[in-house]
């Protein structure tokens, strides 16, 4: 209880995490309320196309005469969810690969290592894009194929952690007591190297969230679903004539993104280890 | 003496480097009786801290590899073992404490989490009993308002305390060999006595036998039993702590005391051994101590004097100490 005080005390020092805490709160409860407050269907005609925002519709339709606003409530849930989901996996796959390889060193490191080193020489967006139109696109394709090109930041990230600690006096007095390798992986270690990991996952949410937006830009979004980035997408042939259209998902976008990063900032102020002072 | 709880034999230790392999210790042999201290001495870069990281087998591999050798306790041949059966020999049968309080203890965990780890591995007690025999093991070493230290993390303890934390991790299990590996360089002066004072407390009162690594001769006088030398991953002379103080034979142990001694001399500050140990690249082809030996003679530059008997447990490499002990 104690720790979580004092980690309040230092993100609270971070104004533009605090309110990025709050924005982020703000988006999440409108992504999880919103469909439920206001039940209208994303994919229905509800009226004329092109109707100004304020006007019949609180922020007007789209080309097919869509409701904008359901839309952004709706696709807030899509891109929230993958974001989450993607950045764990990757967060997952990652440690669990950039933790063996650092602890153990050798040939198993040189084996992991050159693996992610091949995954983070493709441009990871391409690699997206070529994953997610082999496997048809569904929320899961989307998901799995964010993660695939996220993990290997998380992995190198990790594998540094754990060789900074795998030759600590304290791990080899783990080791001194006839501790199994995996507890001093998981129990041992692992404590000591999540903070850096922790704020890179964070941050990754946000990138996942624009790979997102940038697949269903594309097409590539779950057919069955709406999402920020579809929404640009359609509203892309239109940019000259109804700007707002693209604008209002872009902005929540933005903003979505923007917060994120102001969080991890704020993670990164009170978990750095180097700032721990008591 | 009935038989030793630790008998080294010619155990040594090389590390691959990209410069080529260095023979961090050769050859190296001694035992230690119950209830004895022994202490293995020289000076940083002498392989002591090696030998005793390979005695748990704890040399990292690669780059390290113990070559040869066997390390029996209380009869059994570590270096035998599967990893599995001596994950329950360390912390269990042999314990080691480790130079730095301040590093050893893991940062994100209660004391008395860290000291119960030993005892759920090797005992498998419950919650509750962990927690009683924690509290009795703080006791036991000295730490006040044992209850209450057990909740505290390692930050929350000075430097003394975290040695007898340590100290008291090492114990948890009753062990018959405790390694003690520079356990007060770390530390005050005036703490540093009062954890040697435990130790040797706790060795009489558990019947250990005890291992102690160490730079400090002074140390060494007011623990120890039996001393081993140590020179560039060779043992140089073995005896009784007595006898090497008395009538220390090889001139490296004589540099050594003689460098101890400085604040009784008088005229000269400080007495010490030209030089500094061979780099393990470079190791002269004689006697590899004879580039700082006052006293060497041509043929110690031709050749590595073997490791004699001058007397029982009383062994010398040296030339020239071979001919005093005989004559």
């Amino acid at each position: 209880m104690r720790r979580l005080t004092t980690f309040w005390l230092r993100y609270r020092r971070n104004r533009g995490a605090v309110a990025g805490a709050l924005a982020l709160a703000v988006i999440l409860a409108l992504a999880l309320l919103g469909p439920i407050l206001y039940p209208t269907d994303p994919f229905d005609m509800v009226g004329r196309p092109f109707s100004l925002p304020f006007d019949r519709f609180p922020l007007g339709t789209d080309v097919a005469g869509r409701d904008i606003l359901a839309g952004i409530l709706n696709g807030g849930r899509v891109s929230l969810l993958i974001g989450v989901l993607a950045s764990l996996s990757a967060t997952i796959i990652g440690v669990a690969l950039g933790a063996v390889a650092g602890y153990y060193g050798g040939r198993i490191d040189d084996l992991l290592m050159r693996t992610t080193e091949f995954f983070l020489c493709i441009p990871s967006f391409v690699l997206a894009v070529v994953l997610v139109a082999i496997f048809q696109p569904s929320v899961v394709t989307v998901t799995v194929a964010i993660a695939v090109v996220s993990w290997p930041s998380v992995a190198r990230l990790a594998r540094g952690e754990f060789i900074a600690h795998r030759d600590r006096e304290y791990v080899q007095g783990c080791r001194a007591i006839g501790m199994p390798d995996w507890e001093i992986i998981l129990l041992q270690i692992m404590p000591n190297a999540l903070p850096p990991i922790i704020v890179v996952s964070s941050l990754m949410v946000a990138t996942a969230i624009l790979t997102e937006s940038g697949l269903s830009f594309l097409g590539l979004g779950d057919p069955n679903l709406v999402s920020w980035g579809y929404m640009i997408g359609v509203a892309r042939t239109v940019l000259r004539t109804a700007w707002w259209m693209a604008a209002i998902p872009g902005v929540m976008i933005l903003l979505t993104v923007l917060a994120i990063n102001l969080v991890g900032e704020g993670l990164n102020d009170a978990l750095n280890p180097r700032l721990r002072k008591r | 003496m009935s038989a030793p709880v630790l008998d080294v034999r010619s155990l040594s230790v090389e590390f691959e480097s990209t410069l080529g392999t260095v023979h961090a210790v050769r050859d190296l042999s001694f035992s230690i009786g119950e209830g004895e201290t022994l202490a293995l001495v020289g000076e940083s870069g002498s392989g002591k801290s090696t030998a005793a990281m390979a005695l748990l087998r704890l040399i990292p591999n690669p780059p390290g590899r113990i070559s040869s050798g066997a390390v029996l306790l209380s009869g059994r041949d570590l270096m035998a073992l599967s990893e599995a059966d001596l994950r329950g020999v360390r912390g269990r049968e042999m314990a080691m404490i480790f130079q730095d309080p301040m590093m050893a203890l893991n940062p994100v965990y209660t004391i008395e989490r860290q000291i119960g780890e030993v005892l759920r591995l090797h005992l498998g007690l419950s919650k509750s009993e962990i927690l009683a025999e924690v509290v009795e093991l703080l006791r036991l070493v000295g730490v006040p308002a044992p209850e209450e230290r057990a909740r505290q993390y390692p930050h929350n303890l000075s430097g003394g305390m975290r040695q007898r934390v340590m100290i008291a991790m090492a114990l948890a299990c009753r062990p018959r060999l405790l390694i003690a590996d520079e356990p007060t360089t770390a530390l005050d002066v005036t703490v540093q006595a009062q954890v040697l004072d435990l130790i040797h407390g706790l060795k009489e009162k558990l019947g250990m036998a005890v291992l102690l690594i160490t730079h400090d001769l002074g140390i060494v006088a007011e623990t120890a039993n039996r001393v081993v030398v140590m020179y560039a991953g060779r043992k140089v002379e073995e005896g009784t702590v007595g006898e090497i103080f008395a009538d220390p034979r090889h001139p490296y142990t004589r540099g050594l005391l003689g460098a101890a001694k400085w604040e009784e001399a008088d005229g000269d500050l400080l007495r010490e051994i030209p030089g500094t140990v061979p780099s393990p690249f470079e190791m002269p082809s004689g006697c590899s101590f004879a580039p700082r030996c006052a006293e060497a003679i041509p043929l110690c530059r031709g050749a590595m004097p073997e490791l004699k008997d001058v007397a029982p447990g009383r062994q010398v490499r040296c030339f020239l100490a071979e001919g005093r002990g005989h004559g």
